[in-house]
């Protein structure tokens, strides 16, 4: 990955900074330029919950490119308490305990590393609570 | 608008094709389709393929496939939608018979994918994912669909077997059928022991890594009879339809709603109900799908979708049979050309030309594609003429 | 008055017991379990390096704190293992913390002592009045050459501090500070060299214990004061026994010394180690309290500071999980073959 793509999404990444419809308070993650609820341009910046709990689950055995180190991992798509639901993963948990409905909390983690020699890419983990 | 018919269709060999370049997949499928035919030049040329750029370092496919036929000069395009290329491909040269734009269109679904290691066909196919939101945290395919599994599973209470099951009919109809990649008659006990991919998917729960083309060629209903040597099958609908990128951003995702708009828009414009359905090839893409499609094209209600392949309906023989072809499990999955191909079953079976997967007089047939999640799918319903 | 204003602190989940690495390597268990006083070590998942963790402890201290961090005008790490060679960590922190643009950043490197370097620094910034709000964080996922007793010991946290000149806020006031620094080649890497290397027994007497009695004798004087007035005291703790001894000799009590000694749980943290035993330490301490940090770097060198803890500490302790609570709880225990994936050990395919 070239930085410049990484960087980009960079407080969306480190800070969950998402995008709050001014008009029908729709919350995007990320901010988009057009609200599929209402058809409003205009949005304002918003901090999502760091908090939440699984909606759904899998465990990833069969890895793309640059994952391998951490295999097998669980992925899952996680419900934050502001009702915004990520796809991200549960760190520090083994896909034999993961469960629908597991509360977890969001950390700052190492996603993937671009090579040896590349941009070390930073964002969102979920881990148990 | 003109009424459409298919008056050839052609699959080329499909499963790992070692000594064959992206640039000769087509030819095999297309000379066997015009064969079917009294035409020996097209008008214009469809191509539907996800990606030849990361699968074979090659994009600006529509005139490497006229090139490659020997049509240098006919109009050609390129259809992608992930997995649904090869359907959109159609839709597309649809619309330009019917519209009068044209009047002997090809359609050619192709991908060769066995160009590239493991985690590059991985990577390859995630891009039909959110690149930044899903595939950035490490999410691949099977994974994607392993949540919808879970989350179906939770929700409606669908069964390790009922997954199962879904291979191992479509590997028996697979059997039936001299054109698919695997030949190999599946038990339970194999899928639920293979190698696990993406809890709670295993291998044999997932399509495979296939190289292969398929191939149609229409024409306008009215010069059908002269164009055509065999008995003619017609587009009686087609919809076509988008939902959000990323799994995550779904209200429900245990609901595919491209399918449900797509199917109530076929449905439609053919003027029939899934009770009218003789068969329907589906995009089983995973174990999970099939169920989840069959639910979403009406075949069963809403969370039904695992005890409906579990009482048969959908197997040969079945009040509704779903994937005579092997589906893309048996049959294989070359992800642009899956689309057309699932035509070219149809087109086979109306005909009366499928041999020991033959329908019992089938009068309706439905083929159902599907990019991605579900981020876009298209349905086509085709009759005998 | 200059103090703390918010802490944190971060351990991460996994560790490995001294038994697993000893059984690779054909040593005794035991007797390196009595020697280091050691039972187990911290490992970061594959997922966490110096910059994740300080992420997660300096978002602690933020909550402590209570502040907008977009007024944090300083913001420095220290580690041995920043995971660029040449790129700051501190803008990734700065940048997660919500403190950019308007931010001072720097990276500090000391071997064991990079982690006070950055809260002496921040804590001078803010006395000096440059800027409102400062952090000083110490973090490491420590390196330590197979089969090498440090392997049995490095381990990985780090432990954040936000320091302010606003009385109201301030949890631990700063009374004073002490540097004592030789050049003393007792534990370095080379640049490019994967594992550091060190003096054997070189590093104990003449590099732990010179710097550290030198600088908390040193400390103590400059701030008037003796052991008894202290209620807590916190070394560098490269392994369980060296900051026992220490304290003996400079006549502590193990009590005194108990609250911020981690490490025969924890194992060296490097630059986290000492300024995670302050953690433990607030967690704990009460108004009035007197807390004495000592810290050693290779290299060498020791900084010393006086902390009084104020009648706002015990309203910010359970704002944010406690040290020992990550010390002592959620652990899941890898076996050798795991740690060495974790740690990138194995030799893989590009």
């Amino acid at each position: 990955m070239q930085p410049q793509r990484y960087w980009r999404e960079i407080p969306q990444r480190y800070r969950l900074e998402a995008g709050r419809c001014k008009r029908c308070g729709k919350v995007f993650m990320p901010v988009r330029g057009i609200c599929d609820s209402c058809r409003s341009t205009e949005f304002e910046p918003v901090r999502l919950a760091d908090r939440g709990k699984v909606h759904t689950y899998t465990a990833i055995r069969v890895p793309p490119a640059g994952f391998v180190a951490q295999t097998p991992y669980v992925l899952a798509v996680v419900e934050l308490e502001d009702g915004v639901r990520l796809t991200m993963q549960v760190a520090d948990c083994g896909p034999d305990e993961v469960r629908v409905g597991l509360p977890v909390r969001v950390e700052f983690r190492k996603i993937n590393e671009v090579g040896k020699s590349g941009v070390i890419c930073y964002g969102y983990k979920a881990v148990p609570a | 608008m003109r009424e459409v018919a298919v008056i050839g269709v052609g699959m080329s060999k499909w499963g790992e094709l070692w000594h064959q370049p992206l640039r000769d997949l087509a030819c095999e499928a297309v000379l066997k389709a015009l064969a079917q035919t009294k035409v020996d030049k097209v008008e214009s040329i469809h191509v539907g393929c996800m990606t030849g750029g990361l699968f074979a370092g090659q994009e600006h496919l529509a005139s490497v496939v006229a090139d490659y036929l020997g049509f240098a000069g006919v109009p050609a395009s390129r259809s992608e939608s992930a997995c649904a290329s090869g359907g959109v491909a159609f839709k597309a040269a649809y619309a330009e018979v019917a519209a009068g734009i044209c009047d002997v269109a090809l359609v050619v679904g192709m991908e060769k994918m066995t160009d590239v290691g493991g985690d590059e066909a991985t990577y390859a196919l995630g891009t039909a994912a959110d690149q930044e939101y899903e595939c950035y945290n490490g999410a691949t395919f099977p994974g994607l669909y392993g949540m919808m599994a879970v989350r179906h599973m939770h929700e409606f209470g669908t069964t390790r077997r009922q997954l199962s099951q879904v291979a191992v009919k479509n590997h028996a109809n697979g059997l039936l059928n001299p054109e698919a990649q695997y030949h190999a008659k599946i038990t339970f006990d194999e899928v639920e022991s293979s190698a696990l991919v993406a809890d709670p998917l295993r291998l044999l729960d997932c399509s495979p890594i296939t190289d292969g083309a398929a191939a149609l060629v229409l024409c306008p209903l009215s010069t059908a009879s002269k164009l055509g040597k065999k008995a003619g099958v017609k587009v009686l609908g087609l919809g076509h339809a988008t939902d959000t990128i990323a799994l995550h951003s779904r209200k429900d995702l245990c609901r595919l709603a491209a399918v449900e708009t797509a199917a109530a828009r076929a449905y439609k414009m053919a003027g029939v109900g899934p009770k009218d359905i003789s068969l329907a090839e589906v995009h089983d893409c995973f174990t999970i799908a099939e169920i989840m499609v069959t639910e979403a094209l009406g075949f069963a209600e809403l969370g039904e979708g695992g005890k409906l392949v579990a009482s048969g309906a959908t197997a040969m023989g079945g009040r509704i049979p779903v994937n005579t072809s092997g589906g893309l499990k048996s049959k294989g999955h070359p992800v642009g050309a899956t689309g057309v191909a699932q035509l070219v079953e149809l087109v086979t079976q109306l005909r009366g030309e499928a041999g020991a997967r033959q329908v019992k007089k089938p009068r309706v047939g439905l083929a159902q594609n599907m990019g991605g999640t579900g981020g876009s799918s298209i349905v086509s319903i085709l009759g005998v003429a | 008055m200059v103090g703390i204003c918010g802490y944190g602190a971060y351990i991460p989940r996994t560790r490995i017991k001294v038994e697993e690495i000893a059984k690779v390597w054909g040593t005794d268990a035991g007797s390196y379990k009595r020697g280091l006083m050691l039972e187990e070590k911290s490992v970061p998942s594959p997922d966490q390096d110096t910059i994740t963790m300080s992420v997660e402890a300096a978002r602690k201290a933020v909550r402590r704190a209570g502040i907008d961090p977009a007024l944090i005008g300083a913001v420095y790490v220290g580690s041995e293992s920043h995971p660029y060679a040449v790129k700051p960590s501190g803008t990734v922190l700065a940048e997660a913390l919500g403190s950019t643009p308007e931010c001072h950043t720097s990276d500090f490197e000391f071997a064991c002592k990079a982690g006070t370097e950055a809260m002496f620094v921040a804590s001078q910034l803010v006395k000096a009045g440059s800027v409102r709000y400062a952090m000083g964080v110490g973090a490491d996922t420590s390196q330590g050459a197979p089969g090498d007793a440090l392997e049995y010991s490095a381990a990985s946290g780090a432990a954040a501090y936000l320091f302010s000149a606003e009385k109201e806020r301030v949890v631990a006031e700063l009374l004073d500070t002490y540097a004592y620094m030789t050049d003393t080649p007792d534990f370095w890497r080379r640049e490019h060299m994967f594992y550091p290397r060190h003096g054997g027994r070189f590093t104990g007497e003449q590099a732990y214990f010179r710097h550290i009695l030198a600088a908390s004798k040193g400390m103590m004087a400059k701030a008037k004061l003796k052991p008894a007035d202290f209620a807590y005291v916190v070394f560098h703790q490269p392994n369980g026994k060296f900051p026992l001894r220490a304290g003996k000799m400079l006549g502590f009590t193990d009590k005194q010394i108990g609250t911020g000694w981690l490490v025969n749980k924890l194992g060296n943290t490097y630059s986290g180690a000492s300024p995670l035993g302050l953690t433990a330490v607030l967690d704990e301490a009460g108004a009035g309290d007197l807390i004495l940090v000592v810290s050693f770097g290779s290299g060498a060198g020791s900084d010393g500071f006086v902390f009084r803890a104020t009648k706002r500490l015990k309203s910010v302790q359970g704002l944010a999980e406690r040290t020992r609570d990550m010390l002592d709880h959620n652990k899941r225990y890898v076996d050798y073959g795991t740690y060495l994936k974790y740690r990138k050990m194995i030799i893989m395919n590009e």
